[in-house]
This record gives C-alpha cells, sequence and structure tokens, in this order.
C-alpha cells in the first residue's frame, strides 16, 4: 500500500540515487586525480578540475538531504545509524571537508599549478575523494548486513557494527562504482582523443573492479535474521545494462556509455533499496516501524513537493549551461 | 575531559566557525549584486571588477561554508542523536525548507560564479539575486530551528514523549521572529563592518584610490544602516526574553536578586557564590525600563532558579556586554560616517579599519550568549543538554581533530583572502 512512510522511503531512495550519480561521480573525479598518470598527465587533471568546479556544492546537496529527510522522517533510525555509524560518518564527513575546500583552494591559490602548495592542495583532494565514498559505502554495508542495528532495536557497537569484512568490501565497491561513473562521464568532457582513451581505459579498468567486488562481495554477504530478497531479475536486469556500458565504452560510444553507466547505478542501487524494504535498518527497523506522526510526513512531502517544483528547472538551467557540448 | 563537555566544544567549535561563513553567504550576494547593478547601470567596467573581485573572495568563503554546513547537519545527529530523535521531526519543517534554499543557493552560486560569460548580463544578474535570497531564507530558517529550541512550542508532552506535532507551530515559535530579524541584520552588519575595514585599510596605504573608495562606500552603507536598525531589533528580543526565558536574561544581565525597579547592570564581573557583580556600572531603573518599558516592573532574579537550572553566568554576562557594547560602538560609527558624509568630509578610515572585526566579534558573542545562556537545556525546559549527548565515548578525539582541521582551514582561508583582497586591480581590469 502506497502511504506516507512508503512515499518518503522512495523519495529518500531518489535522493540517494541521484547523489550517487552527482556527488558521486564528483568523488569518482577525485579518485581519477590521484592515479592520473602518463604523457597527459596535466590534461587529465584540468578536465577533471573544468568538469566539477561549477557543480559541486549543488550535488554535495543531495547528501545533505537525505540527512535531513531521515532526521525529520524517520528519526529513529537517524539517531541508531548516528551511533552506530559515528566513526565511518565522521570520516566520511572529514573527507567531504577536505576535498570541498581544497578544490577550492587550489581554483583561488595565485600561487598557480606549477607550485608545491597547490599540489598539496591537489593532493587533499584526491586522498578526501577517495575515503569518503569507502566510509559512505563502509555506512550502506554495515546497514545492509544487519549489523547497525541489534534485534531489540539497539544502536550497534560504535566499533564491531562496521568494523568487519563485508562492509570494507562494500566500501571499495562503491569506492569503484564511482570512479566508473566518472570515468564514463569525463569521456565526454573533452573533445581530445587521448584524453577521452584515457578516460575509456579507467572506465573499463574501474567496471572491472566493480564486477570482481561485487562477487567477493556475495560471497562475504551474511545471512540476516530477516531475509532480504533480490528479485533474481533485477539482478539480471543489472548485469545486462552494465554489460551494455562496457561493450559501448570498447566501440566508443560514449553518449550511449554514460545512459547506460548510470542506468546500472540506478539498478545496483534500486536493487538495493528493494532487497531492504521495508526494513530502513535491518533487523529491527523499518520504515514505517521508525516515522514520524503523518502530520510531519505530510507537511515534509509537501515541502518536497515545492522544492521539486524549485529545483528541478533550476538544476536542468545548471547543467544546461555548464554541460552542454 | 568528559564526553559532554567534548561534544558540547565540539558543537560550539563547530558554529562558531560555520557562522562567520553563513553570514559571508548571506551578505555578500547583496554587496555582489550592488556592485553589479551599478555596472548595468553605467557599463563603468570598474563596478565589474568589484563585484568579480567580490565574488571570487567568496567563493571560498561559500565552499568552506558549504562543507562546514554539511558537516554540522550530521553533527546534530553524531553528536546528540537523542535530541534529533525527539526535536527532528517537530523541527523539521525549518530543516526541510532550509535544505531546499542551500540546495538553490549552491546551483545559483554554480551560475553566478562561473557563468560571467556563458549567461546574459541579466540572467547573471538574477542568478545572484537568486543567491541572495535564498541565501537568506537559509539562514532565517535555521535560526527558526535554533529559536525553537529557546521556546519549544507545536506539541504536546505526554509521558515524556512529544505527541500532537504541529511543525508549523514549532517553526513559527514565538522566538522566530526576533531571533531571525536579529540575526539577518547581524550578517549584514558584521559583512559590512568587515569588508568596510578591509578597503578602508587599502585606502590609507594608497589614498585616492577610486576602486577601494566605491568599495568602502557600498560596504559601509550596508553595515551602517544595519547598524542603525540592529537595536531596535535587539530590543524586541531582550523583551521577549525576559517574558519567556527570564533567567536567561538575569544571567545576561547578572542578576540575582528578584526586585522592581531593577538597575542595569553594565560591565563588571558576578561572582555567583555572593550573588554579587563587582566593578559594574550601575543605571537605576535601568533593566526594567530596557526589558518592560516600565520603570517599576518586576524583573526576576536568579535566585528565584533552582541552582542547577543556571547557566554559567560569567560567560552569559561578559558575551552580552561584549555583543551590545561593540553594537553601540558600531551605530556611534555610523552616525559620525552619517555626519561626515553631509558635512562632505572625508570619512575616518582608521576608525573604520578599527571597526572591521567588530560585527563578527559581536555575532560571536551573541552566539554565546543565546546558546550558553539556555544551559543546562538543549530544548529550554524539556531536554537537557547531557541527557541528548551520544553514548560513543572518546569523544575528545573527533573534537580535537575538527579544531585542528577547522584551524587550519581558518589559516588557509586568511592567507588566500589576503592574497586576493589586499590587492588593487590593476589598470587593464579597469579598462
Amino acid at each position: 500500500m502506497i502511504d506516507e512512510p512508503t512515499i518518503l522511503a522512495a523519495v529518500l531512495m531518489i535522493a540517494l540515487v541521484i547523489y550517487a550519480l552527482t556527488g558521486g561521480a564528483d568523488f569518482g573525479g577525485g579518485v581519477w586525480e590521484l592515479f592520473s598518470y602518463g604523457p597527459r598527465k596535466a590534461g587529465q587533471r584540468e578536465v577533471i578540475a573544468g568538469a566539477l568546479a561549477p557543480i559541486w556544492e549543488a550535488n554535495n546537496v543531495w547528501l545533505v538531504l537525505v540527512v535531513v529527510m531521515l532526521f525529520v522522517a524517520f528519526p529513529r533510525a537517524f539517531a541508531v545509524l548516528s551511533i552506530a555509524l559515528h566513526i565511518p560518518l565522521t570520516l566520511a564527513l572529514l573527507g567531504i571537508v577536505f576535498r570541498g575546500s581544497s578544490f577550492t583552494f587550489r581554483h583561488y591559490d595565485p600561487a598557480g599549478e606549477a607550485d608545491r602548495r597547490t599540489r598539496r592542495w591537489g593532493l587533499q583532494f584526491a586522498v578526501a575523494s577517495v575515503v569518503t565514498p569507502i566510509m559512505l559505502g563502509v555506512c550502506v554495508g554495515t546497514v545492509v548486513s544487519g549489523r547497525a542495528v541489534t534485534e531489540q532495536g539497539a544502536p550497534g557497537s560504535f566499533l564491531h557494527s562496521w568494523l568487519h569484512p563485508f562492509p570494507a568490501c562494500m566500501g571499495l565497491f562503491t569506492l569503484a562504482l564511482f570512479a566508473y561513473l566518472a570515468a564514463t562521464y569525463l569521456t565526454l568532457e573533452t573533445e581530445d582523443r587521448g584524453l577521452q582513451d584515457d578516460f575509456r581505459a579507467r572506465a573499463l579498468v574501474a567496471a572491472g573492479a566493480c564486477c570482481l567486488l561485487a562477487f567477493v562481495g556475495r560471497t562475504l554477504a551474511p545471512r540476516l535474521p530477516v531475509p532480504l530478497e533480490l528479485p533474481i531479475s533485477l539482478e539480471i536486469l543489472t548485469g545486462l545494462v552494465g554489460l551494455g556500458a562496457v561493450a559501448c565504452l570498447w566501440q566508443r560510444r560514449f553518449w550511449l556509455a554514460r545512459a547506460l553507466a548510470a542506468l546500472q547505478v540506478v539498478c545496483v542501487l534500486w536493487a538495493w533499496g528493494v532487497a531492504q524494504f521495508p526494513y530502513l535498518v535491518p533487523p529491527a527497523l523499518t520504515f514505517h516501524g521508525t516515522a514520524a506522526p503523518t502530520a510531519v510526513l505530510r507537511m515534509m512531502i509537501g515541502a518536497l513537493a515545492l522544492g521539486a517544483f524549485l529545483l528541478l528547472p533550476s538544476f536542468v538551467y545548471l547543467y544546461r549551461v555548464f554541460k552542454r557540448r | 575531559m568528559t564526553d559532554l563537555l567534548a561534544a558540547r566544544s565540539q558543537m560550539a567549535m563547530s558554529l562558531a566557525f560555520h557562522i562567520v561563513f553563513a553570514v559571508v553567504g548571506m551578505a555578500m550576494p547583496l554587496l555582489m549584486l550592488m556592485a553589479e547593478g551599478l555596472w548595468l547601470r553605467t557599463g563603468d567596467r570598474l563596478y565589474r571588477t568589484l563585484a568579480e573581485r567580490w565574488a571570487k573572495g567568496a567563493a571560498i568563503m561559500f565552499a568552506v561554508g558549504a562543507v562546514s554546513g554539511t558537516a554540522l547537519s550530521f553533527e546534530l545527529g553524531l553528536l546528540w542523536p537523542k535530541f534529533m530523535e525527539h526535536a527532528g521531526p517537530i523541527i523539521g519543517m525549518p530543516f526541510s525548507l532550509e535544505g531546499l534554499a542551500f540546495f538553490l543557493e549552491a546551483i545559483f552560486l554554480g551560475l553566478y560564479f562561473y557563468g560571467w560569460d556563458r549567461i546574459s548580463r541579466m540572467a547573471h544578474f538574477l542568478c545572484g539575486l537568486a543567491v541572495l535570497v535564498s541565501g537568506t531564507a537559509s539562514g532565517i530558517l535555521v535560526v527558526c530551528a535554533n529559536a525553537w529550541m529557546n521556546h519549544p512550542t507545536g506539541f504536546e508532552l505526554v509521558n515524556g514523549l512529544p505527541t500532537n506535532i504541529d511543525p508549523l507551530a514549532a517553526m513559527m515559535n514565538p522566538g522566530s521572529f526576533s531571533q531571525a530579524l536579529h540575526m539577518t541584520i547581524a550578517a549584514f552588519q558584521s559583512v559590512g563592518f568587515a569588508v568596510a575595514g578591509i578597503h578602508a585599510f587599502m585606502l590609507l596605504k594608497e589614498p585616492g584610490n577610486r576602486f577601494h573608495h566605491i568599495a568602502l562606500n557600498i560596504a559601509l552603507l550596508v553595515g551602517g544602516v544595519s547598524a542603525l536598525i540592529q537595536p531596535f531589533s535587539g530590543d524586541i528580543s531582550a523583551r521577549l526574553c525576559a517574558r519567556s526565558q527570564p533567567i536567561k536574561l538575569a544571567a545576561m544581565e547578572s542578576h540575582f536578586v528578584t526586585e522592581k525597579g531593577a538597575p542595569l547592570i553594565i560591565g563588571g564581573w558576578p561572582d555567583t557564590e555572593t550573588g554579587t557583580v563587582s566593578y559594574a556600572i550601575e543605571i537605576p531603573y535601568g533593566l526594567s525600563l530596557l526589558a518592560f518599558h516600565d520603570p517599576y516592573a518586576e524583573v526576576k532574579g536568579l535566585n528565584d532558579f533552582p541552582r542547577d537550572e543556571w547557566p554559567p553566568v560569567p560567560i552569559v554576562h561578559v558575551a552580552f556586554q561584549v555583543m551590545v557594547g561593540l553594537g553601540t560602538a558600531m551605530a556611534a560609527l555610523a552616525v559620525f560616517c552619517a555626519y561626515r558624509v553631509w558635512r562632505k568630509q572625508a570619512l575616518p578610515l582608521r576608525l573604520i579599519v578599527l571597526s572591521g572585526p567588530m560585527g563578527l566579534i559581536a555575532l560571536e558573542a551573541g552566539w554565546v550568549v543565546t546558546e550558553v545562556g539556555r544551559q543546562p537545556w538543549i530544548v529550554y525546559g524539556w531536554m537537557r543538554t547531557a541527557e541528548a549527548v551520544t553514548p560513543v565515548p572518546y569523544l575528545i578525539v573527533p573534537f580535537t581533530t575538527f579544531s585542528l582541521v577547522y584551524l587550519g582551514l581558518a589559516l588557509t582561508t586568511l592567507s588566500l583572502l589576503r592574497a586576493h583582497v589586499l590587492r588593487s586591480p590593476r589598470e587593464e581590469e579597469l579598462a
């Protein structure tokens, strides 16, 4: 039945998906800054910086939206997650702070590209871009594996809940996924064929890493007291879309590759959502069980509708001005 | 250091850091738009250079503000999970709308900073306007949520748990109007004076430089007008505080004994053991007059409240004196500058440089008054700060880490701003 908590659960998922597609790819860009090498190293960095500059601050707000939705609509779950995931969330935050500030400092540092200080900003930006996705993935992995909350609904241990192979694997998977997405997007951010090839090669490597980590994750996946069922059809669909994206990258059909890579990320996250619903934090907390009173939820849905009305045209405008080539 | 103290310190440090960047996000767009509007009207390249230069400085501040603001939205839960669990739904309305405003601000900032040559002049100006409106709205909404912590309304407590939640009533709590008004004016005032101080400093070094002269005029106009209206909004805030949070007013004033016709205590150091204030100036009937607009009104003293509900009186008292003192100094300077302009005399540049940091210091002091003055409560009269803190141990570690990180960010921002701001534009930038 479609009621208020279900609607908000869906919106939460949509916001997370958009965050992965936009903010996630921004972090992926930072990953490729760290792994920039070869004769076109400087060119790679320039493309990455140019692609991120006008949009990263707006993309970052999707994560803020997720946090606000959690504490307004599902406050008990927010409190439990804040306690159990205190350390990985704090590390992710430090990553977010360092990523954004050092990126901006580099952009506005009058010292110029060749300077040591500027290179330090670049390194800080890149390392922070690696740390944050891993930590966000660790958080997701902890939630999925049912370690964030006890069966009685108490917060999991602030150390043992996330310090485990499966969340670690999910952290690396998230990193690979964001890097894959970023490399695929970046093929379209430059006209230079050499640079396109650089990003194409990186996208293919990252796709391989995603695949490998997905299989490792599957073998590490714990058995939960409540069944989280992933419909086999969604798994097959995700696989097919992924294969299609790789094939398009191989054939240098970058527009289609970008669309399919994005669709693949949508599938991965949606599969996670479908598998978990109605649980928000398995095995104890459901969306309905932790939902705020209906009056609050309705008010929030109204605010979100108003928000969508104002935000979507603004977002489209931002991307049309800076991303149309 | 106990975990509670570490959590409180981390929150205070994060807020004190973020607020400087937040007010720049609220007020700088106005200054930039005034310069850009003059450029659109006159076609004088100098105005556009000024808008661009201000935008560059603001862009650095905006980025640090965006990330430290993101950090705060997490820290609310990381440090005060029980507070967010119960208060989150009640103050969800201002936070949701604030998220929306923050979103619009970030989108139009990208367009404003990187769109100078990509969109039409008018579209660019309108994007700046969208930044100004959404930035100010976002500040106001956050303050509404904070005002609720001082004036919790919009719910009923049944067995200690909030029920019958009315999110709109919570957002429109009695404190929202006065606190948001006071804070919005403070934002424009502190940024106006800070920017005016910088350009006055440059004018002392390069007398007659037209670029800095115009910049100074715009900033001083914004800061000065704000400084002149701020006392009236302060009066509204103080009178509300006297009625709804009498213990906070008593701490601000170090007023220990309930009396009619209470005197106003200026300065001094309160002794909470003896209930006296040493080295202070007393103005008879002053406090009753200010707090209730009636010289014989009864003002409640600290001694009427249980000792375990007292905020740290000396901190609140001193912070309040600092805020009011600096506010008065800025208002006086604004009057003096207006007089000089009226008499067609030169502006008192040295005084303006001196007043540069006053607004920001008063701003921080004001937040100390409202936040420390609410202690020991996180939600006034309902939830104590000690009840809300996270059970996670070793909180001194994140406190130390974030303090060092923010110290580094502050130093870097200052050095980059110095490179951008303390520099006169070259000839070719003005042609």
